[in-house]
C-alpha cells in the first residue's frame, strides 16, 4: 500500500467504526435504561432487539424530509452537518491503540476540547434556522451552557495533562501504565468525578438537557427536524458523548491497558469507554432535569472554581514531586 | 400549494425584549389540552394567559338525557383519572333528593373504591409530575414507569371487580352495582401491603435527589390568602395551610367512622403539595385497611336490578351533593322534576377551580417552573371543561 494512501483510509476507516458503533451504543443505552425502568427494552427486531438501530436508521432514511416554510432555508439545511462534523472530528486524534489512530498531533488533547467545543456553531444554526420559538429558546440555553460547562470540563481533562506531562494523547496514556489516573491518590478522584460532571453537562445530557427539555421545549433546537436531518443531529450528539467517553478512558482509565495479548488493546479501550458511557447514562436516568439558572449557577460557583482549585493543587504536586526526584 | 416563495414569517418581536410562545394545547406537558399564552423576558415568564375548553363535551346537556341509572357510567369519564369519585358525586346527589337509603355495605364499598381510586390518581399524578420536571428520572420516564406499575395492581384490582380498568360505573343509585368477588379482599390486602413499601421507595429516591428538591422547593408558591380567595381545594388547598377535608369537614358516607390523619402543610410550594399527597397515599391505604376488616354484611344496593324506567324515576326536588375527590371538592348539583332524567345537571370540578390560581402564581418563575408547577396542581382536563 503507497504511504500516501493511509491518511486517505484512516479516517474513512476510523468514521464508519464510530458510525457503526454509535448505532449500536443507542440500544445500550435503552437496554440499560430499561433495565432501569423494569421494563426489556426493543426485543422484536433481531435476536434481542439487536437489529432495532439498523430498523432505525432505515425508517428515519425513509421519512419525509419536512422544511418548514418559515424556515431560514440555508441555515436550516447546513446546521445539521455544521453540528455533525466538528462530533466526528473529535476522533481524529484518539489513538485506539500504540499508533492507531488517524492522527496522533502533539497538542492531541487541545484539538480534542477545542473541536468538541465548536459543536455549539451547529446548534445555534439549528435553533436559529428553524424559525420556531421553541427552538430558539433551546438554542439560547444551548451557547449558555455550553459556554459555562466547557470550562470546567477543559479544567478536569487537564490535569491528567498536568500528571503526563504531554498534550499528546497516546503520551497520556502511556504515562498510565504503572498507575490508571483515577487511582492517582486523591487528585485522580476528584478529578474523575468532576470530569463526569461537566462531561454530562458539556454534553447536554439529562440532568443538563435543559435545551432538548421534552417536557418544555418539546426537543429544543431539533424540534423541526426530521428524517435525514434529524438522525444527523442524533448521530452528532451520540457521536460527541461516545468521544467524550473514549477521551474519559483515556484521561483517567489507561486507555488500551489491560490484561490480554496486544491486539486485545482496542478491545480493552473500548470496554472501558463502554463503562464510562454506562456512568453517564446511569447519571441520565436517575435525576430530574435542573432548572436553567441552577445549572449556570452550578457552574459557575461550584464547578469552575473546584476544578480550578484542583489544577493549580495538580500542578504543585507535580512540581513538588518533580523537585523532591531531582 | 402553491410554489411561489414562501413568506417569511417574523418572530413576534415588537421593538422589545419580550417573547410571546404558545404552550399547548398540543405540548407534552398539557397534562391533557390547556393552552398557556406566555410572555416571555428572556427565560422568564411575565405573564400568563390560560386558555381551556379545547376537551368540551357537553356533559351537563348530556347528563339531561339520560336516565338516573344510565349516567353514572358517564360520570366517570369527567375525571377520566379518578373515574369513582366523579361517579360518586352523581349518586350521592340523586339519593339526597330521593332520600334513597344506601345499605351499610354499599357505603363501605364506596369508600374502598374511593380511595384505591385516590391512590391510584396520586400515583399517575406522582409519575407524570416527576415527568414534567423532566430528565430522564421524570422525562426518560424511570419513576413515571414504577409508578404505572403499581398503578396497574390497583387497575387489575379495579378490573375483577367491576370488568373496566378506566371507566367503571361501579356506583348506582342506591348502593353499587356489584359485591367482592370471592377472594378480592385477600388479594386487595396483599396490593395494599405492596403499595405501603413501593411508596417509601419513592420517597427515598425523590427526597435523597437533591436535584428533586431543588425543583420543588419553593416553587410556585400559593400563600393562604391567595388559597382562600381563589378557592383551590384538595391536596393545594391542604398544602397552603389550610386544613380542610370534605371527608373531615362534613363527613359523608362512613368517612365518620374512620380513622385517618389530614396532611396540612404550611409552606405552599410544590414540595408541600407533594408531602400532602404522600401522606395522602398512607392515609387512603390505611383507610383501606379498616374498611376491609369492618366490612358489614348485608345487601349491596337497595334498588337492584332496575328493570323500567318508572323504576328509575326520582321524586322531584334539588340537591348540591359534594366529596373529597383526588383532585379536591368534586361537586354536583342536580335539579330532578319526577321523571327517570334530571332537569339539570350542574358539575363542580376540581381541577376546573384549582386551575384558576396558574395565572396568580406562574408570573416570575422560569419557564422551566411553569411545567413543575402545573404539574404540583394536578388538573385533569376531563374535569376542567367537562
Amino acid at each position: 500500500m503507497p504511504e500516501w494512501l493511509l491518511p486517505v483510509i484512516a479516517p474513512f476507516v476510523v468514521l464508519n467504526a464510530i458510525i457503526g458503533i454509535v448505532t449500536y451504543v443507542t440500544l445500550l443505552e435503552r437496554k440499560f435504561a430499561a433495565r432501569m425502568q423494569s421494563r426489556i427494552g426493543p426485543y422484536r427486531v433481531g435476536p434481542h432487539g439487536l437489529l432495532q438501530p439498523i430498523a432505525d436508521a432505515i425508517k428515519l432514511m425513509m421519512k419525509e424530509d419536512i422544511v418548514p416554510t418559515a424556515a431560514d432555508r440555508p441555515v436550516y439545511n447546513l446546521a445539521p452537518i455544521v453540528f455533525l462534523a466538528p462530533c466526528m472530528f473529535i476522533f481524529a486524534t484518539i489513538p485506539f491503540a500504540p499508533g492507531l489512530g488517524v492522527a496522533d498531533l502533539n497538542i492531541g488533547i487541545l484539538f480534542f476540547l477545542a473541536i468538541s467545543a465548536m459543536e455549539i456553531v451547529g446548534l445555534f444554526m439549528a435553533g436559529w434556522g428553524s424559525n420556531n420559538k421553541y427552538a430558539l429558546l433551546s438554542a439560547m440555553r444551548a451557547v449558555n451552557q455550553v459556554i459555562s460547562y466547557d470550562l470546567p470540563f477543559i479544567f478536569s481533562a487537564l490535569t491528567p495533562v498536568l500528571l503526563a506531562g504531554s498534550l499528546r494523547l497516546s503520551d497520556i496514556a502511556m504515562a498510565q501504565e504503572g498507575l490508571w489516573f483515577v487511582f492517582y491518590p486523591v487528585l485522580g478522584q476528584l478529578a474523575f468525578v468532576l470530569f463526569i460532571v461537566s462531561t454530562v453537562a458539556a454534553e447536554n445530557r439529562a440532568p443538563f438537557d435543559i435545551l432538548e427539555a421534552e417536557s418544555e421545549l418539546v426537543a429544543g433546537f431539533r424540534v423541526e427536524y426530521s428524517g435525514m436531518k434529524f438522525a444527523l443531529i442524533q448521530l452528532g450528539e451520540y457521536a460527541h458523548i461516545l468521544g467524550a467517553s473514549f477521551l474519559g478512558a483515556l484521561l483517567f482509565l489507561g486507555a488500551w491497558s489491560g490484561p490480554g495479548p496486544e491486539w486485545l488493546g482496542p478491545v480493552w479501550f473500548l470496554i472501558k469507554a463502554m463503562c464510562v458511557f454506562l456512568l453517564v447514562t446511569w447519571v441520565r436516568w436517575s435525576f430530574v432535569r435542573i432548572r436553567v439558572d441552577q445549572i449556570l449557577a452550578l457552574s459557575w460557583k461550584a464547578l469552575l472554581p473546584m476544578t480550578l482549585l484542583l489544577l493549580l493543587a495538580t500542578a504543585f504536586v507535580v512540581v513538588w514531586r518533580h523537585s523532591g526526584v531531582a | 400549494m402553491s410554489s411561489a416563495t414562501p413568506t417569511r414569517v417574523e418572530l413576534d418581536y415588537a421593538g422589545s425584549e419580550r417573547l410571546t410562545m404558545n404552550m399547548g394545547p398540543q405540548h407534552p406537558s398539557a397534562h391533557g389540552v390547556f393552552r398557556a399564552v406566555l410572555t416571555l423576558e428572556g427565560e422568564t415568564v411575565i405573564d400568563v394567559d390560560a386558555v381551556i375548553g379545547y376537551l368540551h363535551r357537553c356533559h351537563e346537556k348530556l347528563a339531561e338525557t339520560l336516565t338516573y341509572a344510565q349516567y353514572p357510567s358517564i360520570a366517570s369519564k369527567t375525571d377520566y383519572v379518578a373515574a369513582m369519585t366523579s361517579e360518586f358525586a352523581y349518586v350521592r346527589a340523586a339519593e339526597m333528593i330521593g332520600k334513597i337509603e344506601v345499605p351499610q355495605r354499599a357505603e363501605y364499598l364506596r369508600v374502598l373504591v374511593s380511595e384505591l381510586q385516590r391512590v391510584a390518581s396520586h400515583l399517575l399524578w406522582l409519575g407524570t409530575w416527576c415527568m414534567d420536571m423532566g430528565g430522564a428520572l421524570g422525562g426518560g420516564a424511570t419513576i413515571f414507569l414504577y409508578t404505572i406499575r403499581e398503578r396497574e395492581l390497583i387497575l387489575d384490582l379495579f378490573e375483577s371487580l367491576v370488568g373496566a380498568r378506566l371507566l367503571y360505573g361501579f356506583f348506582q343509585v342506591g348502593g353499587v352495582r356489584y359485591d367482592l368477588p370471592d377472594g378480592w379482599a385477600a388479594s386487595c390486602l396483599e396490593t395494599v401491603d405492596v403499595l405501603d413499601g413501593r411508596i417509601s421507595e419513592y420517597e427515598r429516591m425523590l427526597e435523597d435527589n437533591p436535584f428533586f428538591m431543588a425543583r420543588a422547593e419553593g416553587v410556585g408558591v400559593i400563600s393562604r390568602e391567595l388559597a382562600e380567595d381563589v378557592g383551590i381545594s384538595g391536596p393545594l388547598l391542604r398544602g397552603s395551610g389550610v386544613a380542610y377535608d370534605l371527608r373531615r369537614a362534613e363527613p359523608y358516607s362512613v368517612y365518620g367512622d374512620l380513622d385517618f390523619v389530614v396532611p396540612v402543610e404550611s409552606s405552599g410550594d410544590c414540595l408541600a403539595r407533594y408531602r400532602v399527597r404522600m401522606v395522602e397515599f398512607r392515609e387512603s391505604l390505611k383507610i383501606v385497611r379498616q374498611v376491609l376488616d369492618t366490612l358489614p354484611a348485608g345487601p349491596v344496593s337497595s334498588r337492584p336490578g332496575l328493570k323500567s324506567v318508572a323504576q328509575t324515576r326520582i321524586p322531584k326536588g334539588e340537591a348540591y351533593a359534594r366529596i373529597e375527590g383526588a383532585r379536591g371538592e368534586v361537586g354536583c348539583y342536580l335539579i330532578a322534576d319526577g321523571s327517570a332524567k334530571p332537569y339539570r345537571m350542574k358539575w363542580r370540578g376540581a381541577s376546573f377551580s384549582n386551575l384558576a390560581v396558574l395565572p396568580h402564581i406562574i408570573p416570575g418563575h422560569k419557564v422551566s417552573d411553569i411545567v413543575a408547577i402545573m404539574g404540583s396542581v394536578d388538573p385533569v382536563f376531563g374535569e376542567v371543561d367537562r
